[in-house]
Protein backbone atom coordinates (compact mmCIF):
# COMPACT_ATOMS: atom_id res chain seq x y z
CA UNK A 1 0.00 0.00 0.00
CA UNK A 2 2.70 2.43 0.75
CA UNK A 3 5.03 1.32 -2.00
CA UNK A 4 2.06 1.94 -4.29
CA UNK A 5 1.26 5.32 -3.00
CA UNK A 6 4.86 6.46 -3.27
CA UNK A 7 4.88 5.32 -7.08
CA UNK A 8 1.85 7.39 -7.68
CA UNK A 9 3.68 10.57 -6.19
CA UNK A 10 6.62 9.95 -8.39
CA UNK A 11 3.81 9.90 -11.28
CA UNK A 12 1.95 12.64 -10.36
CA UNK A 13 5.34 14.89 -10.00
CA UNK A 14 6.95 14.01 -13.25
CA UNK A 15 3.64 14.92 -14.59
CA UNK A 16 3.72 18.59 -12.74
CA UNK A 17 6.84 18.90 -13.66
CA UNK A 18 6.26 17.99 -17.37
CA UNK A 19 3.92 20.96 -16.84
CA UNK A 20 5.68 23.18 -15.92
CA UNK A 21 8.63 23.52 -18.11
CA UNK A 22 6.76 22.26 -21.00
CA UNK A 23 3.75 24.73 -21.61
CA UNK A 24 5.95 27.06 -22.80
CA UNK A 25 7.49 27.78 -26.48
CA UNK A 26 11.52 27.31 -25.84
CA UNK A 27 14.42 28.69 -27.23
CA UNK A 28 18.03 27.47 -27.56
CA UNK A 29 20.77 28.45 -25.35
CA UNK A 30 23.59 27.51 -27.58
CA UNK A 31 25.18 29.10 -30.35
CA UNK A 32 22.44 29.29 -32.96
CA UNK A 33 23.18 28.38 -36.63
CA UNK A 34 24.93 30.16 -39.12
CA UNK A 35 25.97 32.46 -36.31
CA UNK A 36 29.56 31.67 -35.82
CA UNK A 37 32.09 32.97 -38.74
CA UNK A 38 33.05 30.13 -40.89
CA UNK A 39 36.65 30.30 -40.05
CA UNK A 40 35.65 29.94 -35.76
CA UNK A 41 33.04 27.34 -36.97
CA UNK A 42 35.55 24.94 -38.26
CA UNK A 43 38.06 25.78 -35.60
CA UNK A 44 35.86 24.56 -32.91
CA UNK A 45 35.10 21.44 -35.30
CA UNK A 46 39.11 20.44 -35.17
CA UNK A 47 39.24 21.40 -31.41
CA UNK A 48 35.91 19.24 -30.46
CA UNK A 49 37.00 15.90 -32.53
CA UNK A 50 39.49 14.65 -30.73
CA UNK A 51 37.20 14.40 -27.63
CA UNK A 52 34.78 12.44 -29.95
CA UNK A 53 37.40 10.08 -31.70
CA UNK A 54 38.67 8.51 -27.98
CA UNK A 55 34.81 8.53 -26.34
CA UNK A 56 33.79 6.61 -29.08
CA UNK A 57 36.56 4.02 -28.71
CA UNK A 58 36.00 4.23 -24.65
CA UNK A 59 32.40 3.14 -25.40
CA UNK A 60 33.18 0.56 -27.42
CA UNK A 61 35.56 -0.85 -25.18
CA UNK A 62 32.96 -0.13 -22.13
CA UNK A 63 30.59 -2.39 -23.90
CA UNK A 64 32.61 -5.31 -25.00
CA UNK A 65 34.04 -5.29 -21.73
CA UNK A 66 31.56 -4.41 -19.43
CA UNK A 67 27.97 -5.35 -21.38
CA UNK A 68 26.22 -5.19 -17.96
CA UNK A 69 26.71 -0.72 -18.13
CA UNK A 70 25.15 -0.13 -21.20
CA UNK A 71 21.34 0.38 -19.75
CA UNK A 72 23.73 2.80 -17.19
CA UNK A 73 24.44 4.52 -20.12
CA UNK A 74 21.83 5.00 -21.85
CA UNK A 75 20.28 6.52 -18.38
CA UNK A 76 23.14 9.36 -18.70
CA UNK A 77 22.03 9.82 -22.19
CA UNK A 78 18.55 10.17 -21.24
CA UNK A 79 19.22 12.32 -18.09
CA UNK A 80 21.12 14.63 -20.50
CA UNK A 81 18.07 14.23 -22.72
CA UNK A 82 15.46 15.03 -20.40
CA UNK A 83 17.62 18.06 -18.99
CA UNK A 84 18.15 19.98 -22.23
CA UNK A 85 14.37 20.06 -22.80
CA UNK A 86 13.35 21.63 -19.76
CA UNK A 87 13.72 25.52 -20.10
CA UNK A 88 14.14 26.86 -16.84
CA UNK A 89 13.21 30.22 -16.46
CA UNK A 90 15.37 32.57 -14.56
CA UNK A 91 16.08 35.40 -12.48
CA UNK A 92 17.08 37.73 -15.51
CA UNK A 93 13.83 37.48 -16.64
CA UNK A 94 14.99 34.75 -19.68
CA UNK A 95 14.92 30.83 -19.71
CA UNK A 96 17.51 28.49 -19.71
CA UNK A 97 18.24 24.67 -19.42
CA UNK A 98 20.51 22.79 -17.64
CA UNK A 99 22.92 20.41 -19.51
CA UNK A 100 22.62 17.47 -17.48
CA UNK A 101 26.29 16.26 -18.35
CA UNK A 102 27.55 15.66 -14.68
CA UNK A 103 25.63 12.66 -13.79
CA UNK A 104 27.21 10.94 -17.18
CA UNK A 105 30.85 12.28 -16.56
CA UNK A 106 30.92 10.79 -12.86
CA UNK A 107 29.54 7.54 -14.13
CA UNK A 108 31.72 7.28 -17.76
CA UNK A 109 34.57 10.27 -17.22
CA UNK A 110 34.15 13.06 -19.91
CA UNK A 111 35.57 11.70 -23.39
CA UNK A 112 31.77 9.65 -23.18
CA UNK A 113 30.08 12.38 -21.79
CA UNK A 114 31.37 14.25 -25.10
CA UNK A 115 30.31 11.60 -27.10
CA UNK A 116 26.78 11.62 -25.16
CA UNK A 117 26.45 15.57 -25.22
CA UNK A 118 27.06 15.83 -28.54
CA UNK A 119 24.17 13.20 -29.61
CA UNK A 120 21.62 15.59 -27.73
CA UNK A 121 23.05 18.37 -29.36
CA UNK A 122 22.56 16.96 -32.87
CA UNK A 123 19.05 15.86 -32.21
CA UNK A 124 17.66 19.53 -31.14
CA UNK A 125 20.10 21.03 -33.78
CA UNK A 126 18.42 18.82 -36.86
CA UNK A 127 15.13 18.83 -35.31
CA UNK A 128 14.12 21.63 -33.31
CA UNK A 129 16.40 24.78 -34.64
CA UNK A 130 18.35 24.86 -31.69
CA UNK A 131 21.91 25.12 -31.72
CA UNK A 132 22.97 24.24 -35.16
CA UNK A 133 25.06 22.16 -37.37
CA UNK A 134 27.47 24.28 -38.38
CA UNK A 135 27.99 25.58 -34.60
CA UNK A 136 27.65 22.18 -33.43
CA UNK A 137 32.14 21.70 -32.59
CA UNK A 138 31.41 25.01 -30.49
CA UNK A 139 28.26 24.01 -28.68
CA UNK A 140 29.75 20.23 -27.79
CA UNK A 141 32.98 21.77 -27.28
CA UNK A 142 31.20 24.09 -24.33
CA UNK A 143 28.44 21.72 -23.15
CA UNK A 144 30.16 18.63 -24.12
CA UNK A 145 34.22 19.21 -23.45
CA UNK A 146 34.32 21.40 -21.01
CA UNK A 147 31.54 21.25 -18.98
CA UNK A 148 32.46 17.13 -18.42
CA UNK A 149 36.43 18.33 -17.57
CA UNK A 150 35.19 20.79 -15.17
CA UNK A 151 32.47 17.46 -13.49
CA UNK A 152 35.42 15.40 -14.03
CA UNK A 153 38.40 17.35 -12.28
CA UNK A 154 35.90 18.14 -9.23
CA UNK A 155 34.49 14.92 -9.23
CA UNK A 156 38.18 13.16 -8.97
CA UNK A 157 39.41 16.19 -6.43
CA UNK A 158 36.55 15.92 -3.85
CA UNK A 159 35.62 12.73 -4.45
CA UNK A 160 37.17 11.26 -1.05
CA UNK A 161 37.59 14.64 0.58
CA UNK A 162 33.40 15.49 0.50
CA UNK A 163 30.16 13.84 1.04
CA UNK A 164 29.05 12.58 -2.16
CA UNK A 165 26.34 14.93 -2.39
CA UNK A 166 28.22 17.84 -2.17
CA UNK A 167 30.60 16.75 -5.11
CA UNK A 168 28.06 15.29 -6.93
CA UNK A 169 26.40 18.85 -6.11
CA UNK A 170 29.41 21.08 -7.22
CA UNK A 171 30.43 18.74 -10.16
CA UNK A 172 27.06 18.76 -11.81
CA UNK A 173 26.28 23.01 -11.20
CA UNK A 174 30.08 24.06 -12.27
CA UNK A 175 29.64 21.59 -15.17
CA UNK A 176 26.62 24.21 -16.55
CA UNK A 177 28.12 26.99 -15.39
CA UNK A 178 31.29 26.77 -17.26
CA UNK A 179 29.54 25.09 -20.26
CA UNK A 180 28.33 28.95 -20.65
CA UNK A 181 31.38 31.15 -19.89
CA UNK A 182 32.60 29.09 -22.45
CA UNK A 183 29.71 29.76 -24.78
CA UNK A 184 30.67 33.92 -24.03
CA UNK A 185 33.81 33.20 -24.21
CA UNK A 186 33.59 31.68 -27.98
CA UNK A 187 30.95 34.54 -28.80
CA UNK A 188 33.19 37.12 -27.89
CA UNK A 189 36.32 35.81 -29.70
CA UNK A 190 33.71 35.76 -32.63
CA UNK A 191 32.48 38.76 -32.11
CA UNK A 192 35.08 41.28 -30.66
CA UNK A 193 33.74 44.91 -29.75
CA UNK A 194 34.78 47.61 -31.92
CA UNK A 195 35.63 49.75 -28.71
CA UNK A 196 36.69 46.95 -26.11
CA UNK A 197 37.62 44.13 -27.57
CA UNK A 198 37.48 40.53 -26.68
CA UNK A 199 36.79 41.62 -22.57
CA UNK A 200 34.31 44.10 -23.90
CA UNK A 201 32.42 41.52 -25.59
CA UNK A 202 33.02 38.54 -23.35
CA UNK A 203 31.64 40.74 -20.32
CA UNK A 204 28.45 41.58 -22.30
CA UNK A 205 27.48 37.95 -23.87
CA UNK A 206 28.79 36.90 -20.22
CA UNK A 207 25.95 38.85 -18.46
CA UNK A 208 23.39 37.51 -21.06
CA UNK A 209 24.06 33.67 -20.75
CA UNK A 210 26.49 33.48 -17.27
CA UNK A 211 24.23 35.57 -14.72
CA UNK A 212 20.17 33.65 -15.82
CA UNK A 213 22.92 30.49 -15.43
CA UNK A 214 23.66 30.62 -12.07
CA UNK A 215 20.13 29.53 -10.37
CA UNK A 216 19.77 26.64 -13.38
CA UNK A 217 23.27 25.62 -12.42
CA UNK A 218 21.95 25.01 -8.55
CA UNK A 219 19.03 23.61 -10.14
CA UNK A 220 21.50 21.56 -12.02
CA UNK A 221 23.00 20.29 -9.32
CA UNK A 222 20.20 19.81 -7.57
CA UNK A 223 18.53 17.39 -9.86
CA UNK A 224 21.82 15.68 -10.60
CA UNK A 225 22.26 14.88 -6.41
CA UNK A 226 18.69 13.77 -6.97
CA UNK A 227 19.36 10.87 -9.54
CA UNK A 228 22.91 9.72 -8.28
CA UNK A 229 20.74 9.13 -4.51
CA UNK A 230 18.63 7.01 -6.36
CA UNK A 231 21.54 5.63 -8.09
CA UNK A 232 23.25 4.88 -4.62
CA UNK A 233 20.12 2.77 -3.54
CA UNK A 234 19.35 0.68 -6.66
CA UNK A 235 22.13 0.43 -8.90
CA UNK A 236 24.93 0.08 -6.32
CA UNK A 237 26.49 -3.02 -8.21
CA UNK A 238 26.78 -0.69 -11.43
CA UNK A 239 28.49 1.98 -9.52
CA UNK A 240 30.61 -0.56 -8.21
CA UNK A 241 31.39 -2.21 -11.32
CA UNK A 242 32.19 1.73 -13.21
CA UNK A 243 34.27 2.10 -10.11
CA UNK A 244 32.33 4.85 -9.07
CA UNK A 245 31.87 3.76 -5.78
CA UNK A 246 34.15 1.46 -3.83
CA UNK A 247 32.31 -1.83 -2.26
CA UNK A 248 30.97 -1.48 1.17
CA UNK B 1 33.60 9.11 2.32
CA UNK B 2 31.17 6.11 2.88
CA UNK B 3 28.21 6.91 0.56
CA UNK B 4 24.91 6.85 2.54
CA UNK B 5 21.89 7.06 0.19
CA UNK B 6 19.06 9.42 1.74
CA UNK B 7 15.68 9.13 1.63
CA UNK B 8 11.93 10.26 0.45
CA UNK B 9 12.04 13.21 2.39
CA UNK B 10 15.11 14.77 1.88
CA UNK B 11 14.23 13.82 -1.95
CA UNK B 12 11.09 15.84 -2.42
CA UNK B 13 12.30 18.95 -0.31
CA UNK B 14 15.44 18.99 -2.60
CA UNK B 15 12.65 18.36 -5.27
CA UNK B 16 10.55 21.30 -4.28
CA UNK B 17 13.97 23.69 -3.56
CA UNK B 18 14.08 23.71 -7.39
CA UNK B 19 10.38 24.29 -8.15
CA UNK B 20 10.24 27.03 -6.03
CA UNK B 21 13.51 28.28 -8.01
CA UNK B 22 11.62 28.24 -10.90
CA UNK B 23 8.24 29.49 -9.80
CA UNK B 24 9.83 32.68 -8.05
CA UNK B 25 11.16 34.19 -10.92
CA UNK B 26 7.98 33.95 -12.83
CA UNK B 27 6.41 35.78 -9.93
CA UNK B 28 8.64 38.72 -9.45
CA UNK B 29 9.62 39.48 -12.93
CA UNK B 30 5.91 40.08 -14.55
CA UNK B 31 7.05 42.20 -17.65
CA UNK B 32 9.00 39.01 -19.07
CA UNK B 33 8.28 36.62 -21.28
CA UNK B 34 11.28 34.58 -20.35
CA UNK B 35 12.50 34.19 -23.56
CA UNK B 36 15.58 32.26 -24.26
CA UNK B 37 18.89 33.50 -23.18
CA UNK B 38 20.36 32.70 -26.65
CA UNK B 39 17.85 35.24 -28.17
CA UNK B 40 19.48 38.06 -26.18
CA UNK B 41 22.85 37.02 -27.16
CA UNK B 42 21.43 37.35 -31.15
CA UNK B 43 20.59 40.66 -30.23
CA UNK B 44 23.91 41.21 -28.39
CA UNK B 45 25.69 40.24 -31.70
CA UNK B 46 23.72 42.68 -33.77
CA UNK B 47 25.38 45.58 -31.97
CA UNK B 48 28.63 44.74 -31.82
CA UNK B 49 28.35 43.45 -35.49
CA UNK B 50 25.80 45.58 -37.18
CA UNK B 51 26.50 43.78 -40.60
CA UNK B 52 27.21 40.43 -39.75
CA UNK B 53 24.79 37.64 -42.11
CA UNK B 54 24.58 34.23 -40.59
CA UNK B 55 25.44 32.61 -43.69
CA UNK B 56 23.58 29.51 -42.68
CA UNK B 57 20.21 28.57 -41.60
CA UNK B 58 18.53 25.38 -39.88
CA UNK B 59 17.82 23.04 -42.30
CA UNK B 60 14.67 22.09 -40.74
CA UNK B 61 12.71 24.30 -38.45
CA UNK B 62 9.93 23.87 -36.31
CA UNK B 63 6.90 26.11 -37.97
CA UNK B 64 5.65 27.28 -34.67
CA UNK B 65 6.06 27.42 -31.14
CA UNK B 66 3.90 25.13 -30.83
CA UNK B 67 5.29 22.06 -33.13
CA UNK B 68 8.73 23.37 -31.23
CA UNK B 69 7.30 22.67 -27.70
CA UNK B 70 5.77 19.33 -28.92
CA UNK B 71 9.06 18.18 -29.98
CA UNK B 72 10.59 19.27 -26.63
CA UNK B 73 7.83 17.27 -25.43
CA UNK B 74 8.53 14.32 -27.11
CA UNK B 75 12.42 14.53 -25.78
CA UNK B 76 11.74 15.00 -22.37
CA UNK B 77 9.13 12.33 -22.85
CA UNK B 78 11.60 9.74 -24.27
CA UNK B 79 14.44 10.55 -21.63
CA UNK B 80 12.01 10.31 -19.02
CA UNK B 81 10.82 7.25 -19.76
CA UNK B 82 14.20 5.41 -20.00
CA UNK B 83 14.77 6.63 -16.72
CA UNK B 84 11.56 5.13 -15.31
CA UNK B 85 12.55 1.58 -17.38
CA UNK B 86 16.08 1.64 -15.84
CA UNK B 87 14.87 2.36 -11.81
CA UNK B 88 11.73 0.32 -12.31
CA UNK B 89 13.57 -2.58 -13.67
CA UNK B 90 16.42 -1.66 -10.89
CA UNK B 91 13.83 -1.37 -8.29
CA UNK B 92 12.28 -5.03 -9.29
CA UNK B 93 15.76 -7.00 -9.74
CA UNK B 94 16.27 -5.83 -5.85
CA UNK B 95 13.12 -6.92 -4.57
CA UNK B 96 13.53 -10.50 -6.86
CA UNK B 97 16.76 -10.31 -4.90
CA UNK B 98 15.63 -9.38 -1.29
CA UNK B 99 12.61 -12.52 -2.04
CA UNK B 100 14.98 -14.93 -2.97
CA UNK B 101 17.42 -14.36 -0.15
CA UNK B 102 14.66 -14.41 1.90
CA UNK B 103 13.58 -17.79 0.65
CA UNK B 104 16.77 -18.95 1.06
CA UNK B 105 17.82 -17.91 4.76
CA UNK B 106 15.01 -21.08 5.79
CA UNK B 107 17.15 -23.59 4.24
CA UNK B 108 20.49 -22.75 5.03
CA UNK B 109 19.21 -22.95 8.32
CA UNK B 110 17.86 -26.47 7.73
CA UNK B 111 21.63 -27.42 6.00
CA UNK B 112 23.04 -26.22 9.52
CA UNK B 113 20.60 -28.20 11.43
CA UNK B 114 21.43 -30.73 9.53
CA UNK B 115 25.18 -30.30 9.74
CA UNK B 116 25.05 -29.99 13.65
CA UNK B 117 22.65 -33.41 13.95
Amino acid sequence: MDKRWKRWLLVVIGAALLLLFEGRPAYAMHIMEGFLPPLWAAFWFVVTLPFWVIGLRQINRLIAEKPETRLLLGLAGAFTFVLSALKIPSVTGSSSHPTGTGLGTILFGPMVMSVLGTIVLLFQALLLAHGGLTTLGANAFSMAVVGPLVAWGIWKGLKDRAPVWVTVFLAAALANLSTYVVTSVQLALAYPDAVGGFAASFVKFGTIFAVTQIPLAISEGILTVLIFNALQTNAETELQTLGVLKGA
Amino acid sequence: MQPKPFGWGVSLLLLGIVIVMAIVPLLLIRDSEFGGADAAAEEAIAEVAPDYEPWFTPLFEPPGGETESLLFAVQAAIGAGLIGYFFGLKHGQRQARASTSAQRAPTGQAVAERVTE
